[in-house]
């Protein structure tokens, strides 16, 4: 399987891949940490969205910057930026996200020289039609603005068509974690991971045409496999995922990883662009009215709930893992109520604290032997 | 009303600032009525410390601060607690600790007054955070009463019109939300009137701040911790005005007769961040010890500090700018300038940061603002780690330690 080979190699050092393509193709790159980027309006112009997880970064320089209750996301980002080995990009994209990304993209303006630096102030609330009308007008002034930094035009073809091969791309993604769903032996859940992981780096048009073929590949293969997995459906739920270990533990405990609740995972790529819409207004329609919302905005009081609870159902999940990052606000305010929901659907769930490394792996595996075997 | 300056039974009673038990009265006035609004027929709404409170006060709502109640809980040592049943609840011991004790508090009916009156509403604006929102979902859901989001873009490098249009409409869509929740129309006239009384009453207040610029100075940082209280919380009304006219008379009457807050003032600092509520009264006394006054601080002057922005003939509209700038919602960079000012305006000699584990928008950032403040004005600064209402993370021989040697420092730069 070559293009798992390929995808496995971008996954691991996502940096090194970026860096090397834009050597190579003299195609520029811009970098950001949440996945309410305009990815969409970047590619349009010619420029190569790239995801950065900082994790597994020794922290050297950010302690003199941050103190020791910020999240390690936050910390392991912006050591990655001080240590100078994002200098290749040709600039930085923060949404707005939550108190410590905006705290993190002032300490990067003030000590991390780029050449582009952009805040989308996007808002908290999307249930409004001022909220709407306000993300479309900062995606325009974000296009100006990529425009004069990069002394490039945005046509409005260009932007349809960055759309069109943002929807392929996140089509293939949802097909294969429904496949995934239906067959949890077709695909490892660290493979899975990668796929998702280097999909927010790698070359979008070479990705959406690695992506088709492992669809493919895939397909074929669960035609005529039975539906004799006797391992327990699990799903995750949390911030972003950088430990693609996790899925290999859940499995060796007697799991398997079906869906997820992650920013790194469907929160990433689930709700589909209406291509019959104005560009613009398509990506703030994905914000607003279909991708599953990130706990640091708001639509509803209960749809993280009823999203996951949904989730559980459709996906016939024994359990949820919610794996939360240490200091992570929005996703620990949210945890007691989601948890609760879930008790009232009788969906058992179990909370892992992650940092910038896991926990040791004996004890995680203990952990979630013993969750594994409550779900009878 | 005039102070009085009675015969001072000792120096101790000489210094007490006798506006205080006003204060205390009003307050005490106003906690009765919010907890009997059921009885009278009024509604209550909660809401953040940065909110816009003023339509509340058009609307005869009686507005409630959860984030006030939070304060008297660590004030009252309740925080630790409150917080531990928040934990028990499933709420991080990594979260604020306001909203962990308001939480907890809710449920219990917990705290130094048996827990705030029943919310009808809750309104939250997010300049001061992101927590606030998860916060007040949080209490929608267990009050099961609406929640309006007044959201106030942050200002990284400049407040641009779009911001400026998306703010402007949701003050329209606030108003509609209260016209619908109270079941009344909103009267524009007395909005005029009560626009006009809060930036009176901001006016005043920067005025009592501003009289610590005298050498020494009349109050100290932690007198205006306790003042703040009316300027959060009824800022709109006429007693607010007249309670802050009876301070600025004592503090200009003090400054006169030579009454300072600390005995022989030989240091003067800045505070930065939140207080610690349940350390004020030691952290005065150890500061005092030193011949050291906290004569400003960046926390409460964030309840004036866009009062240039106000306008009494426009009220509605200059709200715009003036909720969605505050000190908090713009960046490290500005906010380093803002304190830069300060040292210059109180001619600080040290600045004690309080790194606060609770409050990340206020605290992230700290470090470079330290570096600037060294390099741009090169005075000491010292950092404490603590929180502002969890007692529990507060080590005083460590931070006491810590003083000791930043006042150390500070001594041989003023005499050096």
């Amino acid at each position: 399987m070559n293009a798992i080979e390929d995808i496995r190699r971008v996954a691991r050092d996502p940096i090194e891949y970026a860096r090397r393509y834009t050597n190579e193709t003299g195609v520029r790159a811009l970098g950001y940490f949440c996945s309410y980027t305009p990815e969409e309006i970047i590619h349009a112009a010619g420029i190569l969205p790239v995801r950065l997880f900082g994790f597994g970064k020794k922290i050297v320089r950010a302690d003199a910057h941050l103190q020791s209750y910020s999240c390690s996301l936050v910390r392991s980002a912006l050591e990655l930026g001080l240590s100078g080995e994002l200098d290749f990009l040709g600039g930085m994209v923060f949404p707005h996200t939550c108190d410590s990304i905006q705290r993190l993209s002032d300490i990067y303006r003030m000590n991390i020289p780029f050449g582009f630096f952009e805040d989308i102030v996007l808002p908290v609330k999307l249930n409004s039609e001022s909220a709407r009308e306000y993300i479309v007008n900062l995606l325009a002034a974000f296009t100006a603005s990529i425009e004069r930094g990069f002394s490039v035009t945005v046509s409005d073809e260009a932007l349809r068509r960055s759309l069109v091969l943002y929807n392929e791309i996140r089509d293939h993604l949802g097909a294969l974690y429904r496949l995934r769903s239906r067959h949890p032996r077709l695909c490892s859940g660290a493979d899975l991971h990668d796929v998702v992981s280097a999909s927010m780096v790698m070359d979008r048009t070479g990705l959406a045409a690695l992506l088709a073929d492992l669809v493919g590949e895939l397909s074929a293969r669960a035609e005529g496999l039975g539906d004799d997995d006797a391992r327990k459906r699990i799903i995750l739920s949390g911030g972003i995922c950088s430990h693609p270990d996790v899925y290999g533990i859940i499995e060796d405990a007697g799991g398997a990883v079906v869906w997820d609740d992650l920013c790194t995972g469907t929160r990433y790529f689930e709700g589909a662009l209406d291509t019959t819409r104005p560009p613009l207004e398509a990506i703030a329609h994905r914000y607003v009215d279909t991708r599953v919302t990130c706990p640091a905005k708001h639509r509803s009081l209960t749809d993280r709930a009823d999203s996951l609870a949904a989730m559980a159902t459709e996906h016939r999940a024994d359990g949820v893992v919610f794996l939360l990052l240490k200091f992570c606000d929005p996703h620990a305010f949210d945890y007691p109520h989601l948890k609760e929901r879930l008790d009232r659907e009788g969906v058992p769930s179990m909370l892992v604290e992650i940092e910038d490394t896991l926990p040791p792996a004996g004890q995680l595996m203990t952990r979630f032997e013993a969750f594994v075997e409550s779900l009878g | 009303m005039e102070t009085i300056e009675k015969k001072p039974d000792s120096e101790k009673e000489r210094r007490k600032i006798k506006s205080v038990a006003r204060m205390k009265e009003i307050m005490t006035g106003y906690y009765i009525e919010a907890k009997g609004a059921r009885q009278s027929g009024k509604k209550v709404a909660w809401i953040t410390s940065g909110g816009p409170v003023e339509p509340l006060i058009v609307m005869d709502v009686i507005p409630v601060y959860p984030e006030n109640h939070s304060a008297m809980i660590g004030a009252t040592k309740m925080g630790g607690d409150l917080c531990n049943r928040a934990e028990e609840m499933g709420y991080s011991r990594d979260l604020c600790s306001y909203a962990r004790s308001d939480i907890a508090a809710a449920v219990t009916n917990g705290g130094p007054i048996g827990g705030l009156p029943a919310p009808d509403f809750l309104v939250c604006c997010n300049n001061i955070c992101g927590t606030v929102m998860k916060w007040y979902e949080a209490q929608a859901r267990f009050f099961n009463v609406p929640l309006f989001i007044f959201d106030t873009p942050f200002t990284h490098t400049e407040f641009p019109d779009i911001a400026r249009n998306y703010v402007r409409k949701q003050i329209f869509e606030y108003i509609a939300f209260l016209e619908t929740v109270c079941g009344r129309k909103f009267d524009y006239d007395r909005m005029m009137e009560v626009g006009r009384l809060s930036v009176e009453a901001q006016r005043l207040w920067q005025a009592v701040l501003d009289t610590t610029m005298h050498r020494p100075a009349p109050m100290s940082a932690f007198d205006a911790f306790f003042h703040l209280g009316l300027i959060v919380t009824l800022r709109g009304t006429q007693v607010v005005v007249e309670y802050y006219t009876q301070l600025l008379a004592e503090m200009r009457a003090r400054v006169a007769s030579g009454i300072s807050a600390v005995p022989n003032e030989r240091y003067r600092l800045l505070w930065d961040n939140l207080p610690v509520w349940y350390k004020t009264k030691w952290l005065s006394e150890t500061f005092a010890a030193h011949d050291a006054c906290l004569v400003a601080d960046t926390y409460t002057s964030a309840w004036s500090g866009q009062v240039e922005k106000l306008r009494e003939d426009d009220f509605l509209e200059s709200m715009v700018e003036g909720y969605s700038t505050i000190y908090l919602n713009v960046s490290v960079a500005e906010m380093a300038r803002s304190v830069l000012g300060m040292i210059d305006k109180y001619g600080a000699d040290g600045v004690v940061m309080h790194s606060n584990r609770s409050c990340k928008p206020y605290s992230l950032g700290q470090y470079d603002i330290q570096r600037i403040i060294q390099k741009e004005r090169d005075v000491p600064v010292l950092m404490i780690e603590a929180d502002m209402v969890d007692e529990r993370v507060f080590s005083e021989s460590q931070i006491g330690t810590r003083i000791d040697a930043f006042m150390e420092v500070v001594r041989s730069r003023k005499s050096g």
